[in-house]
């Protein structure tokens, strides 16, 4: 898919600062120099293609229920069949693989401790793998965003 | 600091700093917890999402306005906004860049590499003995490997971390991502 003009400005000139106002759609319409409906439905379109994954709060780690970075080392012939029952835990988020030994890299979130205790548990009981889980002990970065580059690249 | 561990069913949803908040008769506590859940997946896209969110959870579009305001102002939100998948947008070449730093520098050296532009997240998390000597932890997105190889080659110079263990973790797969789930 190939992006508007109105679509990278979307994506890119709306990370931070979104209005909170009754009608926040109709301000960024505003901006954009054009209306609020259009302004939706490029919005859903972006949503729908997932190159938007919402328009919302970006939470900070450990300020709202408790959270972790879980690694595990994975024989390669078990990563994919691993790799998916991992990722259908309700308590992941995100599920990567990396190039390294700890192969297999994913986010746990819940609630509280116990559960989160409870879930790395789990994943030790169902894999017979140690789990890696390292979590934050001090952030030193505000997630302002991520710039977009539209000026080259296959976009 | 992560501090003590918070616990969204005793407390309040959000807590104005690091310390547990102990009051499980705080009067928005019941109403916190379920506009966190109705607002962590996004705004719905209609002309008033606010009054729309309200609607779901019991508030006044006014009353969530007022909440999303103070969660950013006490930093429990850190960007009210448009959330980017950016490896569909073409950026596709991702590492994970961790470094192990004396304890004495790792505060200074964290904020250096967090000024970066492109650094997205700079975090420190414990060592996990021989495992996992590393305990400083970014993040580079770009569209190529060499790119992001040339950055943390230049990161790694301009915070002086030549002689430092060091690690890059390019992404391979990424078999799920999405917002978090707090239940």
């Amino acid at each position: 898919m190939s992006l508007t003009p109105l679509q990278k400005r979307l994506l890119n000139d709306f990370q931070r600062g979104f209005p909170l106002s009754p009608r926040p759609f109709q301000a960024l319409a505003e901006t954009l120099g054009v209306d609020e409906a259009e302004v939706l439905e490029n919005l859903r379109v972006l949503s729908d293609s997932q190159m938007v994954s919402r328009v919302g709060p970006v939470f900070a780690p450990q300020r709202v229920g408790a959270s972790t970075l879980a690694a595990l080392a994975v024989p390669a012939e078990r990563l994919e069949a691993v790799a998916a029952w991992i990722s259908d835990l309700p308590e992941v988020n995100h599920n990567y693989e990396r190039e390294h030994r700890y192969n297999l890299w994913f986010v746990l979130t819940a609630a509280d401790p116990e559960r989160l205790d409870a879930a790395l548990a789990r994943i030790e009981r169902h894999t017979g793998l140690a789990v890696l889980s390292l979590p934050l002990l001090e952030d030193f970065h505000i997630d302002l965003g991520f710039p977009l580059d539209f000026g080259s690249g296959p976009t | 600091m992560s501090g003590m561990p918070l616990r969204a069913v005793d407390f309040p949803a959000v807590f104005p700093g690091p310390a547990p908040v102990h009051c499980g008769t705080h009067p928005d506590a019941a109403s916190d917890l379920r506009l966190l859940a109705a607002v962590q997946h996004g705004l719905p896209l209609v002309p008033r999402p606010y009054a729309e969110l309200g609607r779901q959870v019991g508030l006044s579009e006014a009353e969530v306005i007022e909440r999303l305001e103070r969660w950013l102002a006490t930093g429990i939100v850190k960007r009210l906004g448009v959330v980017v998948r950016h490896r569909k947008l073409g950026y596709r070449a991702n590492a994970m860049v961790v470094f192990d730093v004396p304890d004495a520098l790792v505060g200074a050296v964290g904020a250096r590499l967090a000024a970066f532009a492109c650094v997205t997240l700079c975090y420190r998390r414990p060592r996990r003995g021989e495992a996992w000597p590393y305990n400083l932890f970014c993040m580079i997105h770009g569209r190529d490997r060499a790119t992001v190889e040339a950055q943390v080659e230049a990161l790694t110079l301009a915070c002086g971390l030549e002689a430092m263990p060091r690690a890059v973790l390019f992404s391979r797969r990424c078999f799920k991502q999405r917002g978090a789930v707090y239940r």
